[in-house]
């Protein structure tokens, strides 16, 4: 009961911050906080299933569908609600997950991150291939509507903020309820024994899976937002760079805490644009540099510096 | 108990800081000058062949411009007497990226004007965006047609012809040449551009030469950097005609491969933009290489000579010790095509500082002198370039020690481009229907 009321305290606290940040930032900050959002919550996929000692390398394959899922239908089918569109992204992700999901929880280590790699490259070739969804090149998307209402210029960067913003609160409620919950606390516990686990009576393979598929979902909402807010899809998002960015955000932010990753993701974003801008030759070496410092100063994320490792775990 | 609370107030302060910072980081320089954003491959597979000599170009035409050396019309300082002051960043990183950096560019920075992009992927994802914010966009290198065929911007432009023009020259130079093909194949990446080319090359063929027969036709993917199986499908084939659009470190593997084992000798070889690689391989690329530049840049440009390209081509190759290629020359078209739209702006509006709607008026349908010719924007309502066009044969000159093109031909801009209106590819099928050839 306190634990639920400590929640929603910090989510009321976390929406009340955001949504002030949409009046007060300016437009590009905006822009940099939802993408930064949006990839945050792929990279949550990733971490949910770090807490139970795997690490996908192939987050891309989901984020590329819900991107997918909001050019198509915008292209074909004229559908541009923010909100439909997430619903059917989400149900995209979950019919794909839960497919791939049972397979892939046989597997641990290098063979897991591969073969959830492979898939993502799979359809990185599909889509590459198919030029009537315009092959490497993409496609672009119209900007979204919110049930009915049709912003433009800043109104619409705010709206897609404020969606990002009340998305991200919620779901990091649900995965802080999660996380504490009976399937979370097994998640950590395969981490450290899987045997354990289950001459415990509690099954490793259903946990990972179930994992999987959350993760899931979370790549397909991660990619209907960066899809509309971008306003261009190409098969770039399935590619193993894409998923491989969503493996470094996660590893920034460690598997110790859920606001850790937002973070992680926003920093990321700005040490991207400003290294950028001023360092357009060595851009790539400053992002390294930075990963590495914050690997040999916090092996355990970002997470470690506002959370300290209680015993047992959480 | 209330840890939760406590952990999202550091983060959220942690996140406030970070935001803090690169907010006062924000340079506040807006005085008198004109900002330009200028986006291109510093990284990455199109950096060597594209991006590092176009902007090693542009930064030398920048620097020329604001201390005034160009001759007339150009002569003025900079961009009507305003300074220029430029931006880069690198294009590496995917269009999702660029989308990003555009907004930063124009949100942040307040860039006057974005002058950019090579890869297709990018230059159809951020005009919607360039619309969005009435921000002024030259887009200056790629060649995808879908940018105006399928989109209509009012504050887009693209100083460069789009690539149907490459492969209608090609197949152009076989006839006025008078080159026998009885069969052609072509070895192209798999990926848009490559299959785009072939695809209009094969269509130019079948209205030019009908008898002659496509065979092969090849798809290696982008960056395999192997082609044995290519080159030994393509031998075993023996065609007449060998066509590639193959570009960068790919098209410099490929002839180092293939020449190895003669293909040359065995078959003509055409490469739509081959130029490119020329300062990199040398002596070996052979003699007897059919190759365009995507224009009249590069050695066409130099062989036809001129005041503007002699200068700039004498100063790029002191400064860099080699010869501008065809990258070089988009950039410094667009760079002038800007030049042109915000004098001709600023000459309308009393000699203020131009808005993006002044430049894009200014703009709109504009016909300037670049040392690649006389660029006119044609299609796409007065958004789309159309220029001259070069193919010639390489020949290397034992006493300069130098490759340079002979049996050049050019091609007017009316010739190889389509009418406004028309896709390239139906143009092509419809046999070329109003083209204004000398």
């Amino acid at each position: 009961m306190k634990a639920f009321s400590d929640i929603r305290v910090a989510s009321l606290l976390a929406l009340a911050l955001l949504v002030a940040g949409g009046f007060a930032l300016p437009e590009w900050a905006l822009f940099l906080m939802t993408i930064g959002l949006a990839k945050a919550l792929v990279s949550l996929g990733i971490v949910v299933q770090m807490r139970a000692g795997l690490v996908s390398f192939g987050q891309g394959l989901f984020f590329c569908i819900g991107a997918y899922v909001a050019g198509l239908m915008a292209n074909f089918a004229g559908l541009t609600d923010i909100f439909v569109l997430t619903g059917i992204a989400v149900i995209a992700c979950l019919a794909v997950g839960g497919l791939f999901g049972p397979l892939l929880a046989n597997y641990r280590g290098i063979f897991f991150a591969m073969l959830s790699l492979s898939l993502s490259m799979i359809l990185y070739g599909v889509l590459s291939k198919m030029n009537s969804l315009g092959g490497t090149d993409g496609l672009n998307v119209a900007a979204p509507t919110f049930a009915g209402y049709a912003p433009e210029g800043r109104a619409l960067s705010l709206s897609l903020y404020l969606y990002t913003s009340f998305i991200v609160v919620a779901i990091g409620a649900v995965l802080r309820t999660g996380f504490d919950s009976q399937h979370g606390l097994v998640s950590l516990a395969v981490r450290s024994n899987e045997l354990r686990v289950e001459y415990l009576g509690a099954s490793v393979r259903r946990t990972n899976a179930i994992n999987y598929v959350i993760s899931a979902m979370l790549g397909g909402i991660g990619g209907v937002i960066t899809g509309l807010a971008i306003g261009h899809v190409d098969p770039e998002y399935a590619y193993w760079t894409t998923s491989g960015e969503f493996v470094f955000v996660a590893i920034l932010a460690g598997y110790l805490s859920i606001p850790a990753v937002f973070v992680a993701s926003i920093i990321l974003e700005l040490v991207r644009s400003f290294s950028n801008l001023y360092f357009p030759n060595t851009w790539q070496m400053v992002l390294g540099v930075f990963l590495l410092v914050i690997i040999l100063t916090l092996p355990n994320g970002l997470g470690s510096l506002f959370h300290r490792k209680r015993e047992g775990g959480s | 108990m209330k840890s939760t609370v406590k952990r999202l107030v550091s983060a959220t302060a942690a996140a406030a800081l970070s935001l803090g910072i690169a907010a006062g980081a924000q340079a506040a320089s807006h005085s008198e000058t004109f900002k330009i954003g200028v986006v291109t491959f510093l990284s990455g597979g199109a950096a060597e062949s594209f991006g590092v000599p176009a902007w090693n170009g542009g930064k030398l035409l920048i620097d020329m411009l604001n201390k005034g050396e160009l001759p007339a019309p150009y002569d003025q300082k900079g961009f009507g007497g305003l300074m220029i002051e430029a931006i880069e960043i690198d294009e590496a990183g995917g269009a999702t990226k660029q989308v990003q950096e555009f907004r930063n560019l124009v949100q942040r920075e307040k860039v006057d004007a974005v002058l950019g992009y090579v890869s297709s992927g990018d230059c159809l994802a951020v005009p919607p965006v360039a619309e969005e914010l009435k921000a002024f966009l030259v887009l200056y290198d790629c060649g995808t047609p879908r940018v105006f065929e399928e989109g209509s911007y009012n504050y887009v432009f693209r100083t460069a012809a789009h690539a149907a023009m490459d492969n209608i020259s090609l197949a152009k130079y076989m006839t006025s040449r008078g080159i026998k093909v009885g069969s052609f194949a072509g070895v192209n990446q798999d990926y848009a551009w490559g299959h785009d080319s072939w695809a209009d090359f094969v269509a130019s063929m079948g209205i030019l030469m009908p008898d002659a027969k496509a065979s092969t036709a090849l798809f290696p993917k982008i960056f395999a950097g192997q082609y044995g199986t290519e080159i030994s499908a393509v031998m075993r084939e023996k065609p007449d005609l060998l066509h590639s659009s193959l570009w960068g470190g790919d098209l410099q593997a490929f002839m180092l491969q293939a020449t190895a084992r003669g293909i040359h000798k065995r078959m003509q070889v055409a490469l739509a933009a081959g130029d490119h690689v020329i300062p990199q391989l040398g002596q070996k690329m052979p003699d007897g290489i059919i190759l365009g530049a995507r224009g009249m840049n590069g050695l066409a440009a130099h062989a036809k000579g001129g005041e503007l390209v002699d200068l700039l081509w004498d100063r790029y190759k002191a400064e860099y010790g080699v010869f501008p290629v065809q990258a070089p020359f988009r950039m410094w078209q667009g760079l002038l095509g800007v030049k042109a739209a915000v004098e001709k702006a600023m000459k309308a509006n009393g000699g203020k500082k131009p808005t993006a709607e002044q430049m894009a008026a200014a703009m709109k349908g504009l016909t300037w002198e670049a040392p690649s010719g006389t660029i006119t924007m044609a299609l796409g309502n007065g958004h789309q370039a159309i220029q001259p066009n070069a193919i010639g044969t390489t020949k290397w000159d034992e006493a300069k020690g130098e490759m340079t093109l002979v049996d050049v031909e050019y091609y007017a801009a009316e010739c190889v481009n389509p009418p406004d209106g028309v896709k390239a590819v139906d143009w092509i099928k419809a046999g070329f229907p109003g083209a204004k050839c000398d």
